[in-house]
């Protein structure tokens, strides 16, 4: 067992898959409650989620895009590029590192909503 | 109120002369009207030669059309002018149009002159002068060629001759030119250059007979020329003949208005363009300038910026005319500048040649051999765009270094003064560049092109523009990087060589020993990228091991994802040919799916709303269906479009629809830097709007002509000649090998036509490499495209056998078939369309709005 990221105040985990259904460095989509989050797999194990709702094209595609990394403040962070207008976010925060020269929609805000995701006996669980 | 500018004449120089004053007369002082004779736009007389190489007259299209629709400008096409009356200031035309004129300008340029032979008036005799000429030409040897291999006489082997030699020569004619002199283009060259000119003339396929002068043209029997009758006694046959004995100004304007005339004709004029009246100016070919007309468009232009200049107050006068010239006929390079006869007292000639391979060079320099005063290069005129600008300056080092091919001498590097001109067509200077880049934030050739024009008339100097701009960007601390993307310091092209030539064959290894940081995972810019050189130089599926996580969305799930984050399908029709089982098993699938269905432009079928949970079992049922992937999501082969060629078509000569469907099939799943589509027609009338393809096969009665780097999109482009009456294995080859050049060559997202304009000697680059094997890589090419054609199959195919790669279509990880709840569609026209944000908001119902009809994946619209 693995508890790769908690956070003290998480009241409910919703077990979501089983990490080997996430394929490393590419995102899936997943139902949680009425919403719906990208998980993503890292190469070191790591498994992140961010909304699957994109703000600058107001689609929900986030999970289908190409997971990278990017030079951000000395420090290697995994991103991911919307698969739509290839906006890139920092997958650790949600934060948009690039616009790619767009404004999101209905005024949206251009960051993403991160959960914490914890793996536990090889199940993915998201808090909320 | 302004003031009234006519110009007579609708010319090069006339459309230079409006472009430059409305570019500068920002007050709008000068409302100018053009009255030309001709029934079109000016046009781009000096590419004339191109039309026959089977460009549209559409193509020499000259600057900005927008220019014509200037409200102050105002251009009478089809009328010429007939009079002009200087004391009242006004012309009138032919069609009884009278216009008062403030200032007059006479650019009425030059005709052909025809000397007066006899049996010159016979049908079949041409001149080379205007596009109607040249239209009547082909049309003539058109309609020959059906019954006989028609034989062509050019009279006159100066410039113009020579290029209508190579038109006719292009348009199956065996020709003949025949010069009244010693040697070819005798005004430009001298005796040596002239003889290696003829033999590279001769190569061509195009015959030669110096001191030949006509005394007499014969009529066949069948009606039209037959026959030449040279002084000497000798005899030349001859179904076509074209005049290109020189040209005389049109100057009758002027005689009849009494205005000055030189000795030898043209309208005199000032070092200002002012002719004896000081409210008329002449320019161009027309105006007698400092004692002689000059039959070139450099000093036109020259005249026209100048005229332009003085209507709004300046000062600008004549230095005296650029004669530079370059011969515009592909396979013969022949350029001539300065006083290329060494007529200059004490000049020294320095002369190069290799008759071998068909080379004269010749430098004339001062007495004391330094200062460069002309040139003749005859063969080879790579020299002259560097040369060309340093007329009148020292050269470094020893001259003769200049002469030597090139790499072969080690000619020191030319540092061009600033107020060198380097586009003597639009009169740019080496400054003018420099200064494009540092103040004006110029950053590439394009940019600099459109800011200072330099290069965008006959293009012959844009190697030295090119030259300049990466100079001045380099002196300025601005890097021109190459770079991918922060993960890779190498260009697309450098990382290709690196990738195919150490195997490696998956992204972790690449990026581990070619990127820049060992730990770095790349980017949507540098996957996708790895994944396509990956493809060519190891071929595996798209969805195998590591490489499913480089793929872009549309690769990833093969299908393209549209706006609201469903798919569309398109599987492959090659070459247009559907059968009617084929038709209706696409039309159960999109209807069985509520799929919106619409016609591509290359000619299949694209089916739009599919959630990527639907994907595999769209597929499965088009699969079983006989269908393969399409790849319209792909950066790779997309069509092959055809028109329907000579098994149907009364007028088709080839059969297209074969060849198109061999292409496709052939080049199917080719991962390549840009998307690429092909097209053949069955006949020069070209239904299948080939040109517009990167690759466009064109059927002649002889074989297959081969176009390349033609794109639609954001530059739509032409495509341009690359090879002619080509069989079909030559053809299959030419094509396999251009491709792969272009996969290994071009940057990241680059099309054809700018990749071709890359490539070190353009479009004559690429031929020598594809065609001449030029790089010695031809063996290569031919076998990676072998093994492409070996190793395809079809992607879906392979998909619905792996369940291990179907699990990446679940719509959720832990729902896999649950449809994606946000996805909404509304009715139009007969079929769905996702729903705009307005109507998602309207079919939540409000007190102030009635709902309207929004339904989930699965709307009826055909009940």
């Amino acid at each position: 067992m693995t508890t790769l990221e908690t956070t003290p105040e998480t009241a409910v985990w919703t077990a979501v898959c089983r990490l080997d259904d996430l394929a490393p460095e590419r995102g899936a989509a997943a139902l949680l409650g009425a919403g719906q989050v990208a998980l993503f797999r890292l190469l070191d194990g790591r498994v992140l989620a961010v909304q699957q709702h994109d703000p600058f094209s107001d689609a929900y595609v986030i999970s289908r895009g190409i997971v990278g990394s990017r030079f951000v403040d000395d420090v290697e962070v995994p991103t991911v590029a919307s698969p739509m207008y290839k906006q890139v976010f920092d997958l650790t925060t949600g934060r948009c590192l690039d616009v790619a020269g767009k404004t999101p929609a209905r005024d949206l805000p251009p960051d993403l909503r991160t959960w914490p995701v914890r793996v536990r006996d090889g199940i993915v669980e998201v808090g909320s | 109120m302004n003031q009234h500018l006519v110009v007579v004449g609708g010319g090069m120089v006339a459309q230079r002369l409006v472009e430059a004053l409305r570019d500068r007369d920002t007050a709008g002082t000068w409302r100018i009207t053009v009255l030309a004779e001709e029934p079109r736009r000016p046009y781009d007389r000096v590419a004339l030669t191109s039309y026959f190489s089977g460009r549209d007259a559409d193509d020499l299209a000259l600057g900005d059309p927008e220019l014509w629709s200037d409200p102050l400008v105002t251009l009478v096409r089809d009328d010429a002018v007939t009079a002009i009356d200087r004391d009242a200031k006004t012309v009138t035309t032919a069609h009884g149009r009278t216009e008062h004129y403030d200032h007059l300008v006479l650019a009425t340029g030059s005709s052909a002159w025809v000397p007066p032979i006899e049996g010159a008036d016979l049908p079949g005799v041409f001149v080379y002068r205007t596009v109607d000429d040249v239209a009547e030409l082909r049309g003539y040897v058109e309609k020959l060629s059906e019954d006989r291999v028609v034989k062509g006489a050019v009279l006159g082997g100066g410039l113009l001759g020579l290029e209508a030699a190579g038109a006719l020569q292009a348009m199956g004619a065996r020709t003949t030119v025949l010069q009244v002199g010693t040697h070819l283009m005798s005004t430009q060259v001298d005796l040596g250059g002239g003889e290696a000119l003829r033999r590279l003339i001769n190569q061509l396929g195009v015959g030669v007979r110096l001191n030949a002068m006509t005394t007499r043209i014969r009529a066949h029997r069948r009606g039209g020329v037959g026959r030449l009758e040279l002084a000497d006694g000798g005899r030349v046959d001859a179904d076509v003949v074209v005049v290109a004995a020189g040209i005389r100004p049109r100057d009758e304007l002027g005689r009849a208005s009494g205005l000055a005339i030189g000795e030898r004709g043209g309208i005199v004029v000032d070092d200002t363009c002012l002719t004896s009246d000081l409210d008329i100016s002449a320019v161009g070919e027309v105006a007698c300038i400092q004692g002689a007309t000059i039959g070139l468009v450099a000093p036109g232009y020259a005249m026209a910026e100048i005229t332009a200049d003085r209507l709004l107050g300046g000062t600008s006068s004549f230095p005296g005319a650029d004669t530079a010239t370059k011969l515009k006929l592909s396979g013969v390079d022949v350029a001539s500048f300065g006083d290329a006869f060494g007529e200059t007292p004490g000049a020294l000639e320095i002369v190069w040649a290799d008759p071998v391979g068909g080379v004269y060079k010749k430098l004339v320099m001062s007495d004391d051999a330094r200062t460069l005063l002309g040139g003749v290069l005859v063969g080879d005129a790579s020299a002259y765009a560097g040369l060309r600008p340093m007329l009148g300056r020292e050269l470094p080092g020893d001259p003769a270094a200049f002469l030597l091919p090139e790499g072969g001498g080690g000619a020191p590097e030319l540092e061009l003064p600033d107020d060198a001109a380097v586009c003597s067509c639009n009169n740019v200077s080496a400054g003018t560049i420099r200064g494009a880049v540092t103040e004006h934030g110029c950053t590439d050739l394009g940019a600099v092109k459109a800011c200072t024009k330099a290069g965008t008339s006959c293009g012959s100097c844009l190697p030295l523009v090119k030259k300049l701009v990466t100079t001045e960007l380099a002196a300025q601390g601005i890097e021109v990087s190459t770079a991918l993307c922060e993960h890779f310091a190498l260009s697309r092209a450098q990382l290709y060589d690196a990738v195919r030539v150490s195997g490696v064959s998956s992204f972790t290894q690449v990026i581990e020993r070619f990127g820049t940081r060992a730990d770095g995972r790349g980017c949507d810019i540098c996957k996708p990228t790895v994944a396509s050189i990956l493809a060519t130089t190891s071929p595996a599926h798209v969805l195998e091991g590591e490489r499913a996580t480089l793929q872009d969305t549309n690769d990833h799930v093969m299908a393209n994802l549209q706006k609201d984050g469903s798919y569309s399908v398109v599987p492959r029709i090659a070459g247009g040919e559907v059968t009617p089982e084929g038709l209706i098993a696409i039309g159960e699938v999109a209807k069985d799916f509520g799929l919106y269905t619409k016609i591509t432009g290359g000619q299949r079928i694209d089916m739009f709303g599919a959630r990527i949970d639907q994907l595999p079992l769209i597929w499965q049922r088009l699969v079983d269906a006989g269908f393969e992937s399409g790849h319209a999501y792909g950066k790779s082969l997309r069509t092959v479009k055809s028109c329907v060629g000579s098994t149907w078509c009364r007028f088709g000569v080839q059969d297209s629809v074969a060849l198109a469907v061999m292409l496709e099939l052939r080049y199917r799943g080719l991962r390549s830097p840009h998307k690429i589509k092909l097209g053949v027609s069955g006949c020069a009338r070209e239904c299948a709007e080939a040109r517009g393809k990167d690759v466009g096969v064109i059927a002649t009665d002889k074989g297959w002509n081969v176009y390349v780097g033609g794109n639609g999109g954001f530059t739509p482009r032409h495509a341009q000649l690359l090879a002619e009456d080509l069989d079909t294995e030559t053809l299959v080859r030419t094509i396999d090998r251009f491709l792969l050049y272009y996969v290994r060559t071009a940057d990241r997202l680059q099309r054809t036509a700018p990749w071709i304009e890359d490539v070190e000697g353009g479009l004559d680059g690429v031929r020598a490499v594809v065609m001449e094997d030029s790089l010695g890589i031809a063996a290569d090419l031919d076998e990676q495209m072998a093994q492409h054609v070996v190793e395809y199959e079809d992607e879906w195919r392979a998909t619905l056998d792996d369940p291990e790669k179907l699990r990446r279509f679940a719509s959720f990880v832990n729902a896999p078939d649950t449809p994606d709840p946000s996805l909404a569609y509304v009715p139009e026209r007969g079929q769905s369309r996702p729903a705009t944000a307005d109507e998602r908001d309207d079919a939540r119902p409000t007190p102030h709005h009635e709902p309207v009809l929004v339904a989930g994946t699965r709307l009826e619209v055909r009940s």
